[in-house]
């Protein structure tokens, strides 16, 4: 599968544009890192390619088809910066990883996600812990690329290294596109294929 | 030195005290038992708040009338009941209605786009721009006052808060991550809206209704107490009160003041029972 953006401009403000016409073209093999100052557009630029945002001008398209237009489970999943946000607090953790595809206990394993951890709710939970759950979901069986946002930082280093052992395999194995964002520049070495750089001009 | 005395204190208050949350749970079911036995005497005294009885007119309180007479010979404290549970009743149909408006106005206006919400909120800062009192007694006056005016008066007037609060909420919600990534993972509208929205707003939305109760009361009350509200052969809490001013000055002071500390308790309950139900619901707060 091929991930296009094509020509995206987008900015929170009129007249102000944070992206420009970005083109990026991602494969399902590939594994590329976005790189920018804090500020530039990283995430935004996430957003809009796992459509969460819609784009002021400009497309982005899975095999040709508009992202905007899928309807059901987003072969794009987006895994985000901070896990409390990204999970209902009202829910315990068997609904919340329940409401995407079925997740193989071999990705749980892997995650390091034990099985006590199912019944408590998400505040019962440390933010490391949230976020393997955050990874587990947005690896179900229909996810083709995954959007990693800054998703390492509120983990220790022996933590983050399983984890990052576990996905890249888990990327390789299935095939899926891994887009990264990360201030961390060991990590972007080990991780990245390739390097994408949100520039300015102003 | 002092280590053995300090942890026997500290175990007496532990052992003495129930928690927090207990203490909640106490609150509510103590406010809600007094209210509910209010009002379920008030309905039950029937005839007694309007039989006269000459022989025992003017009687200050005692035992077999712990709040007294009035110059026509009836039992106050029957009275009170009787006024109470009507204003109750009232403040009940009331708030129930201000409530179902809120939920709708709010809900339209954080869903159905940006003019139908400009147009929801200009209403809402004109009704709270409006003295409370004045649009009242405009409404009650334009419907005839009575029973009728009095309910839609007060129905038609408390909406704006509440709508606030639901509108915000579902705001909020529509741009909470987990709800947006919900809709990534392939969960239908109709779902998300049952699973993460009601439960959430809900909750919310029946505190504001408890809350609404102890305005609507006072507001009928003070409706019928200025001779815009009630009609006189009705014993509202008001009509009593109002009545009672002109017999305040020969010294007859338990016609005011018993119905006046019954009107005081039973806003007050409900403004316990509506914090003590917030503060059991919200998350935040349940294990305060």
């Amino acid at each position: 599968m091929i991930l296009e953006a094509k020509g995206i401009s987008f900015g929170y403000k009129k007249g102000v544009n944070i992206l420009d016409q970005v083109q990026i073209t991602i494969e399902s093999h590939e594994r590329v890192g976005i790189v920018a100052p804090s500020g530039f557009g990283k995430t935004t630029l996430c957003q809009i390619l796992s459509g969460y945002i819609k784009p002021t001008s400009g497309q982005v398209l899975l095999d040709g088809k508009d992202i905007h237009k899928i309807e059901g489970y987003c072969p794009v999943q987006m895994i985000w910066q901070h896990p409390e946000k990204s999970v209902n607090p009202r829910l315990r953790m068997k609904d919340i990883i329940a409401e995407g595809d079925e997740i193989e206990d071999r990705i749980m394993d892997g995650l390091g996600i034990e099985r006590d951890w199912f019944h408590r709710f998400p505040g019962e939970l440390s933010g490391g812990e949230l976020q393997r759950f955050c990874i587990a979901r947005a690896l179900g069986k229909r996810t083709k690329f995954l959007i990693a946002d800054e998703i390492s930082t509120m983990l220790d280093l022996i933590t983050q290294s399983q984890i990052w052992k576990f996905l890249l395999t888990e990327v390789a194995e299935r095939k899926i596109g891994l887009i990264v964002v990360t201030h961390s520049n060991p990590l972007m070495e080990r991780i990245a294929t390739r390097r994408v750089v949100l520039d300015t001009q102003l | 030195m002092n280590n053995t005395g300090s942890v026997t204190v500290l175990q007496k208050y532990q052992r003495k005290r129930l928690n927090q949350r207990g203490q909640t749970l106490m609150y509510l079911a103590f406010g809600s038992i007094f209210l509910l036995a209010i009002t379920v005497l008030g309905t039950l005294v029937g005839d007694i708040a309007i039989t006269t009885n000459f022989t025992q007119k003017n009687f200050l309180p005692h035992m077999a009338h712990p709040f007294g007479t009035d110059w026509l010979g009836r039992d106050m404290l029957a009275r009170t009941l009787k006024g109470m549970s009507i204003s109750i009743y009232i403040g009940l149909f009331a708030s129930v209605i201000s409530a179902v408006i809120a939920a709708i106005l709010g809900a339209a206006a954080a869903t159905l786009g940006k003019k139908v919400d400009a147009v929801i909120t200009w209403f809402i800062d004109l009704v709270m721009g409006i003295p409370h009192l004045l649009l009242l007694i405009l409404i009650s006056y334009a419907l005839g006052r009575g029973t009728f005016g009095v309910v839609v008066a007060v129905a038609i007037s408390h909406w704006p808060v509440l709508t606030r609060i639901i509108r915000g909420e579902i705001l909020q919600l529509k741009e909470a991550n987990y709800i947006k990534i919900a809709g990534k993972l392939g969960q239908s509208k109709m779902k998300i809206v049952v699973k993460h929205m009601i439960p959430h707003v809900l909750p919310q939305f029946l505190v504001g209704l408890v809350l609404l109760f102890p305005h609507a009361i006072l507001h009928e009350a003070a409706l019928t107490f200025l001779g815009f509200g009630l009609p006189p052969e009705q014993p509202g809490i008001g009509i009593i009160l109002s009545e009672s001013m002109k017999y305040l000055s020969l010294g007859m002071w338990w016609l005011a003041l018993f119905p006046g500390m019954v009107l005081m308790t039973a806003v007050l309950l409900f403004d316990l029972v509506g914090g003590s139900l917030r503060k059991i619901i919200d998350p935040h707060s349940a294990q305060e």
